[in-house]
């Protein structure tokens, strides 16, 4: 127990500065969501590059949450589903209720190249499509994985913070 | 009556902040900025301006279950003495009446889990009842180790006589009832090590599993009322072991010292919670009841203690 | 001629037309007369108890009736209380039964036989002799055990839960028996005047109150001497279930205060703590037992175990204050174990009749083939609904007023005591404690499972609405169940009278019209006005919602399933996954059995073709207690068989060598 006080004393803060508010166009029911935006992450055929990213978005050096984001465990609970990968066949239903289930007013962010025009796999045999092929997109973050920062900023983009 | 309301405004206005206040300082241990301690508050404003989902099939239970749940910790603001014991409702309820108004509103959430007829919903209100009637004797045996030496359940009588007599205080009796009773508490209120309020992993909750079909307006009510329970119990237990400040006369200056000492009890208790929270893993399920068989045993103590020290 | 006698009579009177009545009329008509006549019977029972309780009892000895000792009635508070709660459940039954009769227990002899059970048990209170007690509890025991008999041509379960039954109570009968014969014969009369006025050797009366009390323990169905209650209450028709898990049960409860209380003044101080302790345990016993049972019945079957012990923990309590001269606390301990009699009575009432209803409709008591009853069965849905909150113990509740009380006695009891109460009432609290959690989570398994959510089975998604008279029967019990709830002031100046009269305490227990005072020690509570504030917390929330999130409607969706396809009725948790947690952490006590069955692919022993689990949890008191008693009584009787091998001349021989036998011992001893 005393080992993690020292730890804790002696690590102090680890998150970064927050950088200056990026200038975003205003989403939808951003009058709503100000502030606070919940996150359900649904992923719809990645191949786990942009995940150890949001990982690391809402781990302690990026810290999202400072921004008023946050993931949670269930669409009901959801304001942003944050979607990642091609959409792949069996995918594609799923990810469909997926946003049916979260409550309105509601955003959607593709998150990597994949979720925006398949990347790599577009065209492959399994692959039903960009996600915005399935559902209404809002806001796309590009790059394979994009960094983290870039995450950060689309979630502040929503929240306004 | 201003007392009372007093009270309803601390609780319902001041819970909110004491949970942004806990995650802050959970994130300031963790290396974190943290969301600020009005986050919460946000949190709810947003949820308040969302659509609520009925899912099909299910009952009114799941309906109104939020609203009874929310009417429970209301309820309880109200007639704990938390800033004034002169209050006009003190005998419509006692220590028992209060412990089985917070055991109705896990009642209520655990159908509405159990109405819901996903796996989830049943595993929270199964778990959440289990819970719920391993912590009642430690509660109520709690309860009489309290109330045997003043002769009363009533909370007010209760209050006065601490104040009158300070030295009681630190009596083994009211050590060991004040740490059996926390144990409890920590149980009922959904923290760690008996639930992980932040956890996103279905088969571990406890809490969270029974809400997870709740939406907007729906859920922004069970939001409010869990925050709502976590300060009543803290209050209770402030107000329990540590009266001081609770105003026993009804001029503005005593409410008033009454209001701040109740704000600083309660924020205190919930950093120190929030503190040792981050030292603890959630135990396994089963290994709960060792815990709370444990914090029966001092309860059990607490009470002899009150027979053979009186 | 006072009114509680012309009452009390005109209830008889009705019993018997309606006996009267079912053999001779139609049988499409037979349920309805029998059902009105019952009802009458029990509503005159009603006004009866009442005005003995106000007072105005009766005393009449008719020598003419039985022969030798007559037949000696007399109604007094305490009697007027418990004649009160069976005229009650009997009027709630009445109606009720004329729906349900209507699939096959339209019987001659069953529609006859159940006014006969009533009247059996209205007169148990109102004996006043001892032979009398014994013939109409004799009276009971036989037609409640063929009542429960009634359906044993359609399920074989029936004849071994009769056979049980039958034996114990006739066991219980025979404990009653020696007690009450051995009190009289040394009282020197049969009426209840003079064993009052006699006085026993300690050791005497010690021996006559635990014969009663086994006797009376075993038909209130307390543990260990439970074992036929979880048998014979499920399986008798569900009017007879409320009849005897509400009614006749209480009956138990009347012989331990008559007897011991009343008859034997106290007694030993030792008495009371062993009832206590009894009281304690069963209460404990029987609520794990019905947290884990998936049959709804079976559950409500223990749960009446419980609630006796509850029960019994108050009139333990009551007589060791008495005992220790708290003559004001006892008269509280005692008040608040009638009070619980009668909230019991009212609460299992509505709650064998619903599930009586569930039965009819769905043709099972199994909680795992039930649920999703709210759309079909929306009237017996939200009637046990208020049943289940009734019985665990939450406010607005009627349990919770009388446990509270309990709960009030203990606390206040603790300080003037001595070692043994200090350390015995602080178990008691927990006890209680732990069987109001217990309970809790039990009827939130039982409603939440056996109503709320999808269906699991065809017959319960096909389930409609029950016959009007029998919902006319539900709707009334739950009606005196909130009642209770909310105003038990209009009940506990009387049940508070009657305990002081037994106890003798001198002060009403209670005061207050709203808020419910203690009188003699401190505490209050507002049962009405807690109520008022939940509805109008529900009413402001509501309010406070609609006019801060109004800007989007609430929407109708499918359940979130995960995004895969529909959540299926087996994907639920059910009754038995319910209480798994529960059954785990109690793994000790209850003992379950495991089975697993490994089925090895006939090319390789590595390769499993299934696995098939089984787990069944027995009374564990059942078979460390029983089956060795039950195994040696079937082994002599294999023995017995020996001898009777079905020749004549065998038998002819044994009668003869007997003969022979009895002539040389009288040659002998003469």
């Amino acid at each position: 127990m005393f080992g993690l006080w020292r730890k804790i004393w002696r690590t102090g803060r680890v998150a970064e500065p927050a950088p200056a508010r990026p200038y975003t166009h205003q989403s939808p029911g951003s009058r709503v969501l100000a502030g606070s935006v919940q996150v359900r992450h649904v992923d719809a055929g990645s191949c786990n590059g942009c995940e150890v990213e949001i990982g690391s978005a809402f781990g302690p050096v990026y810290d999202a949450d400072r921004y008023g984001a946050r993931l949670v465990a269930s669409p009901r609970h959801a304001d942003a589903l944050l979607v990642t990968g091609p959409v792949t066949r069996n995918m594609a239903e799923p990810l469909r209720r997926t946003f049916e289930a979260v409550p309105a007013p509601k955003v959607v962010v593709a998150v990597g190249d994949c979720a925006r025009n398949c990347g790599v796999f577009a065209g492959a045999y399994g692959v039903a499509g960009a996600v915005r092929d399935v559902v209404p997109v809002d806001v796309e973050i590009e790059g394979c994985p994009p960094r983290p920062e870039q995450i950060v900023a689309a979630l502040r983009g929503l929240t306004g913070r | 009556m201003i007392g009372a309301v007093l009270q309803v405004i601390m609780v319902v206005g001041g819970s909110p902040l004491l949970l942004g206040l806990m995650r802050q300082v959970r994130a300031k241990l963790e290396g974190r900025a943290g969301a600020g301690i009005w986050q919460p508050w946000r949190d709810l404003r947003k949820l308040f301006g969302k659509e609520a989902i009925t899912p099909r099939r299910t009952s009114e239970v799941f309906r109104y279950a939020p609203l009874v749940l929310f009417a429970t910790a209301l309820m309880v603001a109200v007639v704990v003495p938390f800033v004034t014991t002169r209050s006009a409702v003190g005998p419509v309820a006692d220590l028992f009446a209060v412990v089985a108004l917070l055991a109705l509103g896990t009642v209520t959430l655990a159908l509405a889990g159990l109405d819901t007829g996903t796996a989830f919903g049943g595993m929270g209100a199964s778990r959440a009842v289990t819970i719920l009637a391993l912590v009642e004797p430690t509660l109520l045996v709690a309860i009489l180790a309290l109330s045997v030496r003043v002769g009363s359940t009533n909370l007010a009588t209760i209050v006065s006589s601490t104040l009158d007599d300070p030295g009681r205080v630190i009596s083994p009796v009211t050590l060991l009832a004040a740490v059996a009773l926390l144990v409890v508490i920590i149980a009922e209120a959904g923290r760690l090590p008996v639930d992980n309020p932040a956890t996103h992993l279905e088969l571990t909750m406890v809490h969270e599993a029974m809400i997870l079909e709740y939406a907007g307006t729906d859920l922004a009510l069970v939001e409010l009322a869990s925050a709502m329970r976590l300060t009543v119990f803290l209050g209770l237990l402030a107000t329990l072991f540590v009266p001081w400040g609770i105003a026993t006369a009804a001029t503005p200056a005593a409410l008033a010292v009454g209001v701040a000492a109740f704000a600083v009890k309660v924020g205190l208790l919930g950093v120190l919670l929030a503190a040792g929270e981050v030292f603890l893993a959630k135990v396994r399920l089963f290994r709960v009841p060792e815990l709370l068989a444990g914090s029966f045993l001092l309860a059990l103590l607490a009470v002899s203690a009150s027979f053979f020290l009186a | 001629m006072t009114v509680t006698m012309v009452a009390f009579g005109l209830a008889l009177g009705l019993c018997l037309a309606a006996v009267l009545a079912a053999a001779v009329s139609p049988p499409e008509r037979r349920s309805l007369v029998v059902g009105v006549g019952t009802a009458g019977s029990g509503v005159a029972a009603v006004v009866a108890g009442v005005a003995a309780m106000a007072g105005s009892g009766f005393s009449l000895v008719l020598p003419w009736v039985l022969p030798l000792a007559g037949v000696r009635l007399a109604l007094d508070p305490l009697g007027g209380l418990f004649v009160a709660v069976v005229g009650g459940v009997a009027a709630v039954a009445g109606v009720y039964g004329i729906g349900y009769s209507g699939h096959g227990l339209n019987g001659r002899a069953v529609q006859a036989l159940l006014p006969g059970f009533v009247a059996a048990m209205l007169l148990v209170p109102a004996a006043d002799g001892v032979g009398t007690f014994l013939v109409c509890w004799e009276l009971m025991a036989v037609t409640s055990l063929l009542l429960v008999l009634a359906e044993h041509r359609r399920r074989s379960e029936v004849g071994e839960a009769g056979l049980w039954y039958g034996v114990m109570t006739h066991l219980g009968f025979v404990a009653i028996l020696v007690g009450l014969l051995t009190f009289a014969a040394h009282a020197g009369s049969d009426s209840f005047a003079a064993l009052r006025s006699a006085h026993l050797a300690p050791a005497l009366a010690s021996v006559v109150f635990v014969a009663t009390l086994v006797g009376f323990a075993a038909k209130a169905g307390i543990a260990p001497l439970h074992a036929w209650l979880p048998r014979a209450h499920p399986e008798a028709p569900s009017h007879v279930s409320a009849l005897m898990s509400a009614g006749m049960v209480n009956l138990g409860v009347y012989g331990i205060v008559r007897v011991g209380a009343d008859l034997l003044g106290g007694g030993s101080r030792w008495w009371w703590p062993l009832v206590l302790l009894l009281g304690a345990v069963s209460a404990v016993y029987g609520i794990l037992q019905a947290a884990i049972s998936s049959d709804l019945k079976r559950l409500l079957g223990y749960s009446t175990t419980e609630n006796m012990g509850l029960v019994l923990i108050g009139v333990g309590a009551a007589g060791m204050f008495a005992a220790d001269g708290n003559r004001a606390l006892a008269g509280l301990a005692l008040a608040a174990a009638l009070l619980h009699v009668v909230n019991h009575a009212a609460f299992k009432t509505l709650l064998f009749t619903a599930a009586g209803s569930v039965l009819h409709a769905t043709g099972t008591r199994d909680l795992d083939a039930l649920g999703g009853l709210r759309p079909g069965m929306p009237v017996t849905t939200a009637l046990f609904g208020m049943g289940a909150l009734a019985a665990s113990a939450l406010p607005p509740g009627a349990a919770f007023v009388s446990e509270w009380l309990l709960l009030q006695s203990l606390v206040h009891g603790l300080p003037p005591s001595g070692v043994g109460t200090a350390i015995l009432l602080p178990l008691a609290v927990a006890a209680i404690a732990l069987t109001a959690g217990l309970s809790v989570a039990t009827f939130v398994k039982a409603f939440g499972v056996g109503f709320l959510a999808k269906p699991r089975s065809e017959a319960a998604a096909r389930a409609t609405e029950s016959p009007r008279t029998m919902l006319a029967g539900m709707g009334l019990a739950g009606l005196v169940c909130v009642l209770l709830a909310v105003a038990p002031m209009v009940v506990l100046p009387g049940v508070g009278a009657v305990a002081g009269g037994v106890t003798g305490a001198a002060d009403p227990v209670v005061r207050g019209a709203i808020t419910l005072e203690l009188s003699t020690v401190a505490g209050s509570l507002s049962p009405l006005l807690l109520a008022l504030a939940l509805l109008a917390g529900v009413v402001a929330a509501a309010g406070a919602v609609r006019a801060v999130g109004a800007r989007h409607a609430r929407r109708t969706a499918r359940l979130w399933d995960c995004g895969g396809g529909p959540l299926t009725a087996r994907m639920e948790y059910t009754a038995t996954s319910f209480a798994e947690p529960l059954q785990r952490v109690f793994d000790n006590v209850l003992e379950p059995e495991d089975d697993v069955d490994v089925t090895h692919a006939r090319e390789s022993a590595y390769l499993v073709e299934s696995v098939e689990y089984r787990r069944r949890v027995p009374d564990r008191i059942e078979r460390r207690l029983y089956r060795p008693v039950v195994a040696v009584v079937a082994a002599w009787g294999r023995a017995g068989r020996l001898l009777a091998t079905g020749s004549v001349h065998r038998y002819l021989g044994y009668g003869f060598y007997a003969v022979t036998g009895v002539l040389i011992l009288l040659a002998v001893t003469r």
